[in-house]
């Protein structure tokens, strides 16, 4: 009788758990013309908002929201990109600006007279000015520093993007990979935005001086680097403007890490209604939601970057701790896109050697 | 003729199956590279192939696919040969333990892995961190259990009596293997060393993670010419290319296939001294194998400097500062519910499959017909997930087929990735049972139905549930074509782990790891319920 017992229990599983069974699809005749029914936002999997105000903005706009959320930016830009004749939503939000111009290119997104409120203009790409893709947050890509482990060893932390070529700081930083990862492609372009065309040999120093390449982010900041809560043994890491505000000790007091504000890269992300969508109107509305302030005040904790409306407050430890820099460096999307190939080809070739 | 048409029908749904959801979307994302503004351009796909890079790329990937095949031959055949030919203490648990790591996620096993490599690491003095042999290392990890469940499966079975003979004539344990044991096994290590080739050559997260992008092979080249650098025509060309291997590879290893052989299951024999060399191989691969597991659980216990059991607690909500939009345990249930269908979808396809293929031949025409199905359903193994799954989007997007936002395409991606291992685990039982059974039981008058209930079902109802279980297994750890196809509001467990793992907060950190822990004991515990249930031929290529 021992084989009666996972019997029993497979037949219950069947029954019991299957997606078959259980899923329940909203009625798909529910589409409206104006604003209403039903909205389906494509985004990337890092998209994150209190349910809360998903629920609000339902009740209010009369929209049935579904959210699909499903790989990085790249993988949403691609997918936008090769279904562009046929797309897969209403509306979309998280190309960023090393995407924006392949979205634009491929005819991703239509016109939406979604109205910019005070500040946004700041972010909009160059040659589209808001009209296609409408910023919707903004994150700067910094070197970070654990500030203890360099005042435990009285030196000074690395200031630069020269400083980490250095050799009094060798061995010391770790970024991940220009290829698989978002931050380390930004920090390839921070170095572009730096160098110009001698950027290679930067990084030939750069490599020289024992950087260390990892694979993605999560790697570098966990397994690598000192601050991270693993057993890491680089004290300077790639990472973002906002990250000293989650290395807060418990009780309170200073950050135990730092950005290096001279070393960002400044990233953006869009929302824009997709060419082609059923339901245009309810798309341009959620565009607008994301706009609002409630959203843009919801912005830092739930998806870890700035609001770009002007005037919204900031979660205390961001007030306190999460510096952005003044004048972070920046390239025109349209520059990125004619050039991301050879750049990471060259970047490949330095890396692999 | 008759025959024919039978065989036709019985064979259309799983070729359905596969021609919907593998070659229609891989062909349209080929052909997507083919004719990139509808208009056929070969040169572009050509250029890509003549690349330097290509072929460096093409060499890394065999050589280190080669590599972790020999790795995982090499280990698993004294494994093998100890747990299921002696009578080791506690060999089921053991074996057991050693199918974890196949079903663990990748990106559980890289953050497993680099914690025990990594300079801080316990053996961060050996400086493998971010080199070919850290990848190696990492495939063997993963594959070495395909090559003891298979070939242990078929040892298992094989008749002792040529080998006790061949002793006694003065022959040396070794001249046994070399002439008696090695030809009858043989087709089953080949078997196995395909299905790990295949693994192998298109592992995707273990190579990133574990080579820290230093290396490249034709599946992240797929990725990063589809993702990174927008090549559709490069990345087309390397699918074919990819394509083209498997085919050839496939078509080599379908010349050995194994023949029925006379199954005479052995009684296990004590431990002998002759035996400590083998017995030295499994505890030192057992070790190697518990350890990124031990490192993980170590990590998943530690809090704020302390032990404690603050990330188990955890799993119940959605992380710090809401880093999920389910929980975690909520994950499992999605992961458990999306494991249903995929094993259900498998095993009905699965059946079919091994049904048809196992059916005597009476002309050669229908015998590589036979042939050509058999290995038609190993193909989804050998093709990138990448382009498997951006093509998805870009052909089943009108009716009748417009399934890119159905929930079910999940696990029928998970299914497609189960398959293989449920037809070689049905083929070779289907295979051994002798068709004179059949007509007898037909000759004394028994319809069709009462014929598969009194001749097949009982000596296939075990190994179709341990199937099951192998299919249930690989959903629960899936990560790749799921990671591009699940609904923000349905995640599963690996990507959740993912998920957290990408979110700052210490919480989320010792989350993912725990996480990884609770996934991994319930892996195991599928795994140990199949165990439970094991016939004699399970697993068996």
């Amino acid at each position: 009788m021992r084989t009666a017992v996972p019997v029993l229990m497979l037949a219950a599983t069947l029954s019991a758990c299957s997606l078959t069974a259980t899923e329940e699809e909203p009625p798909a005749s529910a589409t409206g013309s104006d604003a209403g029914g039903r909205v389906v936002l494509v985004t990337h999997e890092s998209f994150s908002l209190p349910k809360k105000l998903v629920r609000d903005f339902e009740a209010e706009s009369g929209i049935d929201l579904e959210v699909r959320a499903a790989g990085d930016a790249g993988t949403l830009t691609t997918k936008l990109a090769v279904t562009a004749d046929n797309p897969t939503g209403d509306v979309a939000f998280g190309v960023d600006n090393t995407f924006a111009s392949r979205a634009l290119d491929e005819g991703v997104f239509g016109e939406s007279d979604v109205e910019l409120p005070a500040g946004v203009q700041d972010y909009v790409v160059p040659g589209d000015d808001g009209a296609r893709m409408v910023p919707v947050d903004t994150g700067n890509v910094c070197v970070n520093v654990d500030t203890a482990w360099f005042e435990e060893r009285d030196l000074e932390p690395p200031a630069t993007l020269e400083d980490l070529a250095d050799p009094a700081y060798r061995d010391l930083f770790v970024t991940p990979s220009a290829l698989s990862s978002s931050p380390g492609l930004a920090f390839l372009l921070a170095t572009v935005a730096e160098y110009g065309d001698d950027w290679p040999s930067y990084w030939d120093r750069l490599l020289g001086n024992g950087t260390r390449v990892v694979d993605g982010w999560s790697d570098a900041y966990y397994t690598d680097f000192t601050a991270g809560g693993g057993d890491g043994d680089r004290p300077v890491v790639l990472s973002y403007d906002s990250s000293p505000a989650f290395t807060v000790p418990k009780g309170g007091g200073p950050s135990t890490t730092a950005a290096l504000l001279d070393t960002c890269f400044r990233q953006v992300e869009y929302a824009g209604v997709l060419e082609g969508a059923d339901n245009a109107a309810g798309g341009a509305a959620v565009v607008e939601w994301l706009l609002s302030e409630d959203v843009q005040a919801a912005l830092p904790d739930s998806m870890y970057v700035f609001p770009v409306r002007e005037g919204v407050a900031l979660p205390p430890d961001w007030e306190q701790y999460a510096e952005q820099p003044s004048e972070p460096l920046t390239l025109d999307p349209a520059d990125i896109a004619a050039n991301r190939d050879d750049w990471l080809e060259q970047w490949r070739d330095l890396v692999t050697q | 003729m008759r025959r024919l048409l039978a065989l036709v029908a019985l064979a259309a749904v799983p070729v359905a199956v596969l021609g919907l959801f593998f070659v229609v979307p891989v062909t349209g994302m080929v052909a997507r590279g083919f004719w990139p503004d509808g208009e056929f351009a070969p040169a572009e796909v050509w250029e890509v192939l003549t690349r330097d890079r290509t072929l460096r790329v093409l060499a890394f990937t065999l050589w280190s696919a080669a590599a972790g095949t020999v790795g995982s031959v090499v280990l698993g055949l004294p494994a093998a040969y100890v747990l299921h030919r002696t009578a080791l203490p506690l060999r089921r648990a053991v074996r057991s333990a050693l199918l974890v790591p196949f079903v663990l996620p990748t990106v559980v096993v890289g953050v497993a892995f680099r914690q025990l490599l990594g300079a801080g690491g316990p053996l961060g003095f050996l400086g493998l961190d971010g080199s070919a042999t850290a990848i190696v290392l990492g495939l063997v990890f993963f594959n070495v259990a395909v090559v003891i469940r298979v070939v242990g499966g078929a040892w298992e079975q094989l008749d002792d009596r040529p080998g006790h003979a061949a002793a006694t004539l003065g022959a040396s344990p070794a001249q046994v293997f070399r002439t008696v044991t090695w030809p009858q096994l043989r087709p089953a290590v080949v078997s196995a060393a395909t299905v790990v080739f295949l693994f192998c050559a298109t592992a995707f997260g273990i190579v990133l993670t574990l080579g820290g992008s230093r290396y490249a092979t034709v599946e992240t080249e797929i990725y990063l010419l589809t993702v990174q650098v927008f090549d559709l025509p490069g990345a087309a060309a390397l699918s074919v290319l990819q394509l083209v291997v498997v085919l050839g590879l496939l078509l080599v290893a379908g010349r050995t296939r194994p023949t029925p052989v006379v199954r005479r299951p052995a009684t296990p024999h004590r431990l002998r001294g002759s035996d400590a060399v083998p017995v030295a191989v499994t505890l030192l691969l057992l070790a190697a194998i518990a350890a990124p597991v031990a490192a993980l659980l170590v990590g998943s216990l530690r809090v704020d400097g302390a032990w404690g059991l603050a990330n188990y607690a955890a799993l119940s909500t959605t992380g710090q500062r809401e880093a999920l939009q389910v929980s975690v345990t909520d994950a499992l249930l999605n992961s458990l519910r999306t494991a249903v269908d995929a094993t259900w979808m498998a095993l009905l396809t699965g059946l079919l499959v091994a049904v048809v293929v196992t059916r005597r031949s009476r002309s050669r025409a229908e015998r590589r017909t036979r042939r050509l199905l058999d290995g038609l359903f190993m193909l989804p193994l050998g093709v990138s997930a990448v382009t498997l799954g951006f093509g998805f989007l870009i052909t089943l997007d009108r009716p009748p087929f417009d399934l890119r936002d159905s929930p079910l395409l999940v696990p029928v991606a998970q299914a497609l990735v189960a398959l293989p291992l449920v037809v070689r685990t049905l083929v070779p039982v289907l295979a051994g049972i002798d068709d004179r059974q059949r007509q007898a039981a037909a000759s004394l008058g028994a319809g069709a139905l009462r014929t598969l209930a009194t001749v097949d079902l009982p000596v296939l109802w075990r190994p179709v549930l341990a199937a099951s279980g192998f299919a249930f297994a690989v959903s629960l750890g899936e990560f790749g074509a799921t990671s591009f196809l699940a609904r923000e509001d349905f995640p599963t467990m690996p990507l959740v782990i993912f998920r957290l793992l990408g979110h700052p907060g210490e919480l989320n950190y010792g989350m993912a790891l725990a996480a990884s822990v609770v996934l991994a004991a319930t892996t195991a515990v599928v795994v140990l319920a199949v165990e439970r249930l094991r016939v004699t031929s399970v697993g068996a290529f």
